[in-house]
């Protein structure tokens, strides 16, 4: 405790700003979104600020300019930023700080970024709205921050609307309009959500330099802790409205001090060593729901009655790390490669279940991918990895028959005795048994569901249709296959909004597998999922592979995730494959340019480490 | 950073853009053809149920004629004459086309004067009737929607969004019964229940007598609008944009009409334009309540006493009128979305 309060007053001396106990409501109930959030930005350094959707890192974000969102208040603590008292100011003098003295990098540029105004007016709006220089000094700053970000910076460009950038392009714009006036701080949330991994680390990289160049205080909220590791001076991490961690990036990598992080760093998938993914069982608790005393007891494998009944204090684990947790002595020494798994035999038997051939997709006029040939084996994961646009779910479409305009030709094998037989190119045109066979997991849970419709309606009609089993057989079957996605029985009479996002994803992995397919076509189904979820979902996947036998084409942008869950990988760029293989091969020892620069853009956690030379 | 590789769909840099203007201007040419032709075809359409129609309406020779019908075969057969009605339909159909075309509206049936003559005026009474309601109606439905908005969730908001919805419930004529009763004859005697112009004026001539229908199409209209402007605006409120301009410290009235109020044009064009377009169908039902002398009463009169020459030019004139308002309705949307407004050049 001392140690903390010791380092905290240290502190205050060089922090440009400071939150302390600062506390946001939501209006109506007066329940705590965030809550005795202590938070300090030192000029040059960049705090990453990490936690799952529903932990407050957005409002914490928003909070530091003295904003709250519609329905929510700042209720209590102490916001400072140079020198200034947020809470105290009038609204007119807080606007007046905005944007100037302290700006803000919002999530999803594309919305953020006005639709009806061009770029260079909504560059110049902040300097004319605070009367910065001369209106021709005004022009000047534009042209020159332009090139800094990355971008030209001629009147053509200017006179752009958002929509005639790409998503890079429209991130970069944000970020010159935030480093416009100069500020003394930033806010940065999920800037690169949605980007591309050679977009990001463009971003990231020029984010980096300005931040340094300028002598900014960041702060980066993000779910990604392989970014924070990537960017990040120092890490705080948020668990339902509370820091729960905080420490300098690679202290807090090499030795995680609350069991929450252990659990999120379990989480994540490595890029060169095949990790077996964990996830963390329940689900973050919404405000209003968090339990009491420490609010990750009831997900935390420690948790002793003590955890339930008073709330941790910051327990110093080294000067500058502090963790909010009674048991750290419990936690025991942190060996991030004691879940490592095996590599795919290269030497392993397969038996092909699926045989793609000089697949051409088109649309409309456009040619999509090219000569694309491979195959599947079952049990095997062949992962399809590439960028947007690069034409792996339209080839994965193509494969389950929902996109129908192609040449080339796919074979299926049916039954494991059968003859492989010819593919018809729409769903509609296959047999029965083909159908069945071929089953589809889309990427988000939260469209792909009725949400009129129970989970056992849901689960017993494939069965009805391909005549597995009906009535009370089928009821019967839909709890078996509940309980194979590791899903209780009671969830069978819910309707699916009523469902967490990792539980609808179980609910429609369990939907294909009621169909006993062959083949599963697995698109991007944990992109849209939050980080300790995707873990259990990867896991979930890896056994029901083995289990049944089947063959899944995983397509991905995530490399890293590929190293996890797949046996052979193909990177796809443009609508070609590039390179194919065995996953550790290509990973390991890529022999394409553009897969050498895939993965070398791809944040890693190891990243904190390889910046300071070790590890 | 290897740029062999860059993402897919990243545009080059600096996009020639001297090529721009003249095949933007060629582009809105064939939008402008394109939508004219499809207007023409419409407009054909229409006119071949129209004419069905009025052909439907029965034989208007006993319709006009009455009584002296049997009477008196010789006007009989005058009329048929006058009519066409000796003629094939197919042939009777495309001479009035052609008429319709080269501005040949026809006589009455009823009276025997030039269409074009008769329609005139109620025309114009309906134009000038139409363009008060509509000059009264944009920036009144906006100001309360901007209101709303501004003040959403408070008191203010819940009452006007309580009376607005109580207004749209309530259909035209009741809210026209319920002024007359206000204003005229039961409360007060302020203005004219009914509009009574002397032969050889035009309504404009009577401010008075047009303050309750203005009225009560206003308040058939504004209520709608507002509703529709008030969520549009507010779904912009809170839009990524609107807060990031919040952040860079930009004042709320600023956010709301610079980065708001663009953003909502459109939906306001679109909605505006369907009122205006459902006003130039000639308010029938106010117009016959004020006895105002529109094209809505006159058409009523026309279907009546089975005068098709006037129905027919005054439902062709309807339809055009919908059609033009609604071309220029599409025109402005494109040309205030940006990204519609360069997609039609790429």
């Amino acid at each position: 405790m001392s140690t903390v309060d010791a380092a905290a007053a240290a502190a205050d001396e060089a922090a440009v700003a400071q939150t302390v106990g600062l506390r946001v409501e939501l209006t109506r109930s007066g329940i705590d979104v965030v809550d005795d959030l202590n938070l300090d930005l030192y000029p040059g350094h960049i705090l990453g600020l990490v936690g799952e959707s529903g932990s407050g890192k957005t409002t914490a974000g928003t909070a530091l300019l003295g904003y709250a969102r519609t329905g929510a208040t700042i209720a209590g603590g102490r916001i400072t930023v140079a020198g200034h008292d947020i809470r105290s100011l009038s609204p007119a003098r807080v606007r007046s700080i905005r944007g100037v003295t302290i700006g803000y990098v919002p999530q999803d540029p594309n919305s953020a970024l006005n639709p009806a105004i061009r770029i260079g007016d909504q560059l110049r709006e902040l300097l004319d709205q605070h009367r910065i220089g001369t209106p021709a000094e005004r022009t000047a700053r534009i042209a020159e921050i332009m090139p800094a970000v990355g971008l030209p910076g001629d009147p053509a460009f200017l006179r752009r609307y958002p929509h005639q950038l790409s998503g890079g392009q429209v991130q970069r714009v944000a970020l010159a309009m935030v480093f416009l006036p100069r500020p003394q701080v930033l806010v940065l949330d999920e800037p690169t959500t949605g980007l591309d991994v050679t977009t990001q680390a463009m971003v990231l990289s020029s984010l980096k330099e300005l931040c340094a160049d300028f002598s900014v205080a960041a702060l980066y909220v993000t779910h990604d802790l392989a970014v924070v590791a990537t960017i990040a001076d120092r890490v705080a991490v948020m668990y339902a409205g509370r820091l729960v961690e905080m420490g300098p990036t690679q202290e807090l990598f090499r030795a995680p001090a609350h069991p929450y992080t252990r659990a999120l760093l379990q989480s994540i998938p490595h890029l060169h060593r095949p990790y077996r993914l964990t996830g963390i069982p329940g689900r973050t608790p919404s405000p209003g729901n968090r339990p009491s005393g420490c609010r990750f007891n009831d997900r935390c494998e420690l948790a002793e009655d003590a955890c339930r009944a008073e709330e941790p204090q910051p327990v110093a684990v080294k000067t500058d790390h502090w963790s909010r947790c009674r048991r750290t002595d419990a936690l025991g020494p942190w060996d991030p490669d004691s879940r490592a798994g095996q590599d795919t035999d290269p030497d392993r038997e397969r038996s092909v279940v699926l045989t793609v051939t000089d697949l051409n997709i088109f649309h409309g006029r456009n040619q999509v991918v090219h000569d694309v040939s491979f195959d599947l084996a079952a049990p095997e994961v062949v992962a399809l990895v590439g960028e947007s646009g690069s034409g792996k779910t339209t080839i994965s479409r193509a494969v389950a028959g929902l996109h129908t305009q192609r040449t080339g030709s796919l074979h299926l094998q049916t039954d494991p005795t059968g003859e492989p037989a010819e593919l018809a190119r729409s769903a509609r045109n296959r047999t029965a048994a083909q159908r069945q066979a071929v089953q589809y997991i889309f990427q988000n849970p939260y469209q792909s569901l009725n949400p009129r419709r129970t989970v056992e309606q849901i689960l017993v009609r494939p069965l009805e249709i391909f005549g597995i089993a009906s009535g009370r057989a089928a009821r019967e079957r839909a709890a078996e296959l509940l309980d194979s996605v590791q899903l209780g029985e009671g969830l069978l009479r819910l309707r699916t909004n009523r469902l967490s996002g990792g539980e609808r994803q179980r609910v429609a992995i369990a939907r294909a597998l009621a169909c006993r397919p062959r083949v599963l076509v697995c698109d991007e189904v944990t992109s849209a999922l939050d980080v300790s979820i995707q873990g259990s979902i990867t896991e979930l996947l890896t056994r029901i592979k083995n289990k049944h036998g089947i063959g899944m084409l995983f397509v991905t942008h995530d490399l890293a995730l590929v190293r996890t869950i797949a046996d052979r990988v193909l990177v796809l760029n443009r609508g070609r494959v590039v390179e194919s293989g065995l996953v550790a091969q290509v990973l390991d020892h890529p022999r394409d340019p553009y897969t050498q620069s895939l993965i070398a853009h791809t944040p890693t956690l190891t990243g904190a480490f390889d910046a300071s030379g070790s590890a | 950073m290897s740029t062999a590789y860059a993402p897919a769909g990243t545009p080059t840099a600096g996009r020639p853009t001297a090529r721009r203007r003249p095949s933007a201007t060629r582009a809105w040419l064939q939008w402008l053809l394109r939508r004219l032709g499809l207007a023409v075809l419409t407009l054909l359409a229409v006119s071949l149920l129209v004419f069905l129609a009025t052909s439907a309406l029965g034989d208007p020779v006993r319709a006009i004629l009455g009584r002296d019908y049997a009477v008196s075969p010789e006007r009989v057969e005058q009329l048929r004459q006058t009519l066409h009605l000796d003629q094939h339909p197919v042939q009777r159909y495309l001479t009035w086309l052609v008429d319709l075309l080269t501005g040949h509206l026809g006589v009455s049936a009823v009276n025997g004067l030039p269409v074009a003559e008769l329609i005139g005026g109620p025309v114009l009474n309906s134009a000038f009737l139409v363009l008060i309601v509509a000059v009264l109606m944009i920036p009144l439905a906006l100001g309360l929607a901007l209101i709303q908005a501004r003040t959403r969730g408070s008191w203010l908001d819940n009452t006007i969004s309580g009376i607005n919805l109580a207004l749209a419930g309530v259909p035209e004529f009741v809210t026209g019964i319920l002024l007359v009763a206000l204003f005229s004859t039961s409360v007060f005697r302020l203005l004219p229940a009914v509009t009574v112009i002397p032969p050889g004026q035009m309504a404009w001539n009577r401010p008075s007598s047009m303050i309750l229908p203005v009225a009560t199409l206003v308040l058939a209209i504004v209520p709608y609008l507002a509703r529709i402007l008030r969520a549009n605006l507010g779904e912009a409120m809170d839009s990524d944009y609107a807060e990031l301009a919040r952040l860079k410290g930009i004042p709320e009235n600023r956010v709301v009409l610079r980065h708001v109020l663009p953003n909502t044009l459109v939906p306001t064009i679109q909605v505006t334009a369907l009122q205006l377009a459902w006003l130039l169908g000639g308010v029938v039902l106010v117009e016959y309540l004020f006895n105002y002398p529109g094209i809505g009463a006159l058409l009523v009169d026309s279907v009546r006493n089975s005068d098709f020459p006037v129905v027919q030019a005054l439902t062709m004139l309807i339809a055009a009128a919908y059609v033009v308002v609604n071309l220029i309705a599409d025109a402005l949307s494109i040309l205030f979305t940006p990204r519609a407004r360069t997609g039609m050049v790429a």
